[in-house]
């Protein structure tokens, strides 16, 4: 098969533009609606960068959640214990921390672990003995709920050492801001060449320098102008630091690896994938596994921020990161979703949270619109896929 | 003029990139049996949907006239009321539900909403005679059904003639049958031909897609046949012959459905020894029993058998992903193998096309590229970190060696006909560079052109010295291209035969036993 060359059926340059979907687009223009509703309700007040720093914190603990979870409702699958394991999780760490005297470095480490640790538990239950992940995981809900009232004996936890603290509620200095920004510019533009220099080896057509520049030149600004915005407050906030990290991981690995590749296609046909050679149990538990380290890193952050363990940390926080995902685009009969995506959806849950409570309206509201608004992604996108 | 029941007039339908129905024209005559011949991606299952609504009026062009009056139809609910029925290539029951219940299932007989069952029962009663299911057919293997037996404990042949019991609960004026014999035995294709027959007797019009030519000569009044989306024409069955309904369907003259070229058979590249497979569900009961055989390099090793032989399972658990427990020997280039999964099959250079692409071969989903380098990442990545243009590259080799028609790697595979579905599953395995090949009915439910073109791609790897078995329940495709035929029944192996001493009828005496020792 040698002999063969490229000749035909050469990927387009237009290919490689970002696909925008419908669903995306709905959402962004959603969310740039409320938030000129909410910047008119307010007097402005809204499109304060102080407020638009607390709306990324108020995202940050559900954007990472977010992350992991699209990777379980993509493989078709389901994690209603992420709310209580964070919870436990946190509570464990006040509990070794404040009562046991243990260090910074050592908690959060026990506490990574044991959030691996549960996710490859449940995973390997729903994997291997093929117990219904709604099953395991609503199991897993109670179970860490009861948990968390045992270790913490159903009272707070408090305080935590300085140097835990800063993981939930520190900024990063503006210096350190600016040089991250740069760093990430760079790192746009090298990945940029990688795969110029890749599709030039396989003689594929290549977009021109010109619009490659462009390119760098808008993502740098919106980088830069972002992180200016927000040292002109108080800098980054480390959780918001650190959920945009752990994005930007989490859609490399879903998008670029093999990995990734396999857990779309296990979620696309489960059988395909077990014919061709992909080892689907595995893969299952390692998505649980990555799903339980967001939640104990999700509840080192939720812990830090209140600087206590408190037993009723996480409640109903799995259902809050299923929203997202699913406000994001992930199809729950797997197969379909983006990381992005989730982020997009925390976003979208903050801003009706954050805006409606600065307008004092009563909190119940927040929920009525929230279902709505889950409800309606959801339905639009299946309505406008129909109609095609 | 003849008197025409239905006349769909220059119907032209698109989907994204793709013109499936260009200004395509039927007359189907009142109480005839017409038949729609055509190339899987011709466009028939297409035109069905067109008529029967489920592509609602407005999402194509052109004019569906029904007894002389133009109908749009906006769902499938308006064309059932014409007394239009459809029964799908995929079967639409219930496994659940009754046989009653299925027949009934939403538009039960019933008064103020509380549903007269028993007068569901007579009814279904009186229909199952009438498809010939209530009573024992002759040498039938098939108890008798009842209207309450439960959909799933039906055999697949059993269970069409239910849809058509269905169908003819309606007050069906128009049937439609797309691909009905597909997973039929030739009994049942001969009840089903029978109950066509007497309908066609009743007055009720049919219109009968499928490929199978013996089939459409025997039934059919007239036959229209489409190319490409368009159609090519129309005549009675006394102006046609088969050869003449296959030039019309592939545009040429086929002079040979099947590419024979002499192979030289070279050493042994795969051996079983003493394989045995439990059943999954009975314990202590085995599906297979001691099977054994050798293939060769340089050879097309054909195995036969009736459905329900044992030879997918065989296979599917040599493979490693038959749910149950099998003991044996496997020797790939006189090596011994110990294969645990599929990822280990394909590991030591066996792969599998399985019989049933869209369950077990692809992610209808994705797209060709991430379906062709699905079983191959490692190729296409490094550290685990995936390399698109690698993927591009690799799947374009595969698109032009099958000569998949495709606008694009980046199409999904859901928009593809069953031939290039099927050559997206080739290109998945053949990606692996397998040493050993095994093809599990590789040209079930694709057309004439397609099974030419995959016949050939069989014996280009023979040349290239990969180890080719198929599995087929087609006698004619076994004769046609195996060089050495194995034949399998009831879960062993009943002979051997080679080419030019094996004929239908030796084969299906071994399949049945008689040419056991």
């Amino acid at each position: 098969m040698s002999e063969l060359t490229n000749a035909a059926k050469l990927p387009s340059k237009k290919k490689n533009m970002p696909k925008i979907d419908i669903r995306t687009f709905t959402m962004i223009g959603g969310l740039v609606l409320l938030w000129i509703l909410f910047t008119y309700t307010t007097d402005g007040t809204f499109l304060l960068v102080r407020n638009i720093s607390n709306l990324l914190r108020q995202m940050a603990i559900v954007g990472i959640l977010g992350a992991g979870m699209v990777l379980v409702i993509v493989t078709g699958n389901i994690d209603l214990s992420v709310g209580s394991v964070l919870g436990f999780l946190g509570g464990l760490a006040a509990a070794l921390m404040i009562w046991n005297g243990w260090g910074t470095p050592a908690t959060m480490a026990v506490i990574l672990l044991a959030g691996a640790l549960i996710g490859v538990i449940q995973g390997s239950i729903i994997a291997y003995i093929k117990v219904p992940a709604f099953i395991v995981t609503l199991g897993g809900l109670l179970i860490f709920r009861g948990g968390l009232l045992g270790v913490t004996k159903g009272v707070s936890i408090a305080p935590f050492r300085p140097s835990y603290i800063y993981v939930g509620q520190a900024y990063v200095s503006n210096e350190v801001g600016v040089a991250l920004g740069v760093l990430a510019v760079v790192v746009w533009t090298a990945t940029l060449f990688n795969k110029r220099r890749s599709r030039l080896k396989y003689n594929f057509p290549v977009e021109s320098l010109y619009k490659m520049a462009a390119k760098i030149a808008v993502a740098a600004l919106v980088i830069m102008g972002i992180i200016l915005m927000l040292n002109s407050y108080n800098g980054i906030p480390v959780p918001v630091l650190l959920m945009v990290v752990l994005m930007v991981i989490f859609t490399f690995v879903a998008e670029k690896t093999t990995f990734g590749r396999s857990i779309y296609a296990m979620g696309g046909n489960m059988e395909a994938s077990k014919y061709s050679g992909i080892d689907v149990r595995k893969n299952l538990v390692i998505v649980y596994m990555l799903n339980g380290v967001l939640a104990a890193i999700a509840g080192i952050v939720l812990s830090a921020r209140l600087n206590a363990g408190t037993p009723s940390a996480g409640m109903n926080m799995e259902l809050d990161a299923i929203a997202a995902a699913v406000i994001g685009g992930a199809s729950m009969s797997g197969g379909s979703g983006k990381v992005a995506g989730a982020a997009l959806g925390a976003l979208f849950m903050a801003t009706i949270d954050n805006g409606m409570s600065m307008m004092n309206m009563d909190a119940y509201w927040q929920y009525i619109v929230k279902g709505f608004i889950l409800v309606i992604a959801v339905g639009f996108d299946i309505y406008t896929k129909n109609k095609r | 003029m003849t008197d025409f029941i239905l006349e769909m007039k220059d119907i032209c339908k698109v989907f994204p990139g793709v013109k499936a129905l260009d200004q395509v024209s039927i007359q189907v005559g009142r109480g005839e049996i017409h038949a729609i011949c055509g190339e899987n991606g011709a466009g028939k299952s297409t035109l069905i949907k067109v008529l029967s609504g489920v592509y609602p009026a407005g999402t194509y062009d052109g004019e569906i006239v029904v007894d002389g009056k133009t109908q749009s139809f906006e769902g499938i609910e308006d064309a059932e009321k014409q007394g239009i029925i459809c029964i799908h290539q995929e079967l639409a029951l219930v496994p659940e539900l009754s046989v009653g219940e299925n027949i009934f299932l939403g538009n039960q007989p019933n008064r103020l909403g509380v549903v007269k069952w028993d007068e569901i029962y007579y009814q279904t009663q009186l229909l199952l005679e009438k498809v010939g299911l209530a009573a024992s057919v002759a040498g039938s293997e098939h108890p008798v059904v009842t209207p309450d037996d439960k959909i799933k404990n039906l055999g697949i042949g059993q269970q069409q003639l239910v849809e058509i019991a269905k169908a003819l609960s309606k007050k069906t004026r128009l049937l439609i049958l797309d691909e009905p014999t597909a997973a039929l035995t030739e009994k049942e294709v001969d009840i089903l031909l029978d109950i066509l027959d007497a309908l066609r007797k009743e007055g009720v019009t049919s219109i009968y897609i499928s490929h199978k030519l013996d089939e459409v000569m025997r039934i059919a009044d007239s036959v229209t046949v489409i190319r490409d989306g368009k159609s090519i024409g129309t005549s009675g069955i006394k102006e046609l012959t088969k050869n003449k309904i296959i030039s019309m369907m592939v545009g040429r003259e086929l002079t040979n459905l099947f590419p024979r070229v002499e192979h030289t058979r070279g050493e042994v590249g795969f051996e079983v020894k003493n394989f045995s497979v439990d059943h999954p569900e009975i314990p202590g009961k085995k599906l297979i029993h001691n099977v054994s055989f050798k293939a060769y390099k340089g050879e097309i090793l054909g195995v036969s058998g009736l459905m329900g032989a044992g030879r997918t399972e065989l296979f599917s658990s040599i493979y490693g992903a038959f749910p149950a427990k099998s003991e044996g020997e496997v020797y790939i280039d006189g090596k011994r193998v110990d294969i645990k999964s599929p990822g280990d099959a394909i590991g030591h250079g066996l792969s599998l096309v399985t019989e049933d692409r869209k369950r077990y071969g692809l992610v209808l989903d994705m797209n060709i590229k991430e379906n062709t380098t699905m079983s191959s990442l490692g190729r296409v990545s490094k550290n685990a970190i995936l390399n698109e243009s690698a993927e591009v590259h690799y799947t374009n080799e595969y698109v032009q060696y099958l000569k998949t028609k495709t606008p694009s790697v980046e199409t999904r595979v859901r928009n593809l006909s069953g031939g290039n579905q099927q050559k997206v599953v080739l290109g998945k395995v053949l990606m692996t560079e397998p040493k050993v090949l095994v093809l599990d009915e590789p040209t079930r439910g694709i057309d004439v052109g397609a099974k030419y073109e995959i016949y050939k791609i069989m014996n280009m790897l023979v040349e290239e010295g990969v180890v080719v078995i198929m599995v087929s329940s087609d006698l004619e495709e076994v004769l046609g291209m195996s060089d050495r035929i194995l034949v399998m029944g009831e879960g062993k192996v009943r002979g051997e035969l080679a080419i030019d001493e094996a004929n239908q009828e030796k084969i299906m005496m071994a399949a049945t036993g008689g040419l056991q020792g």
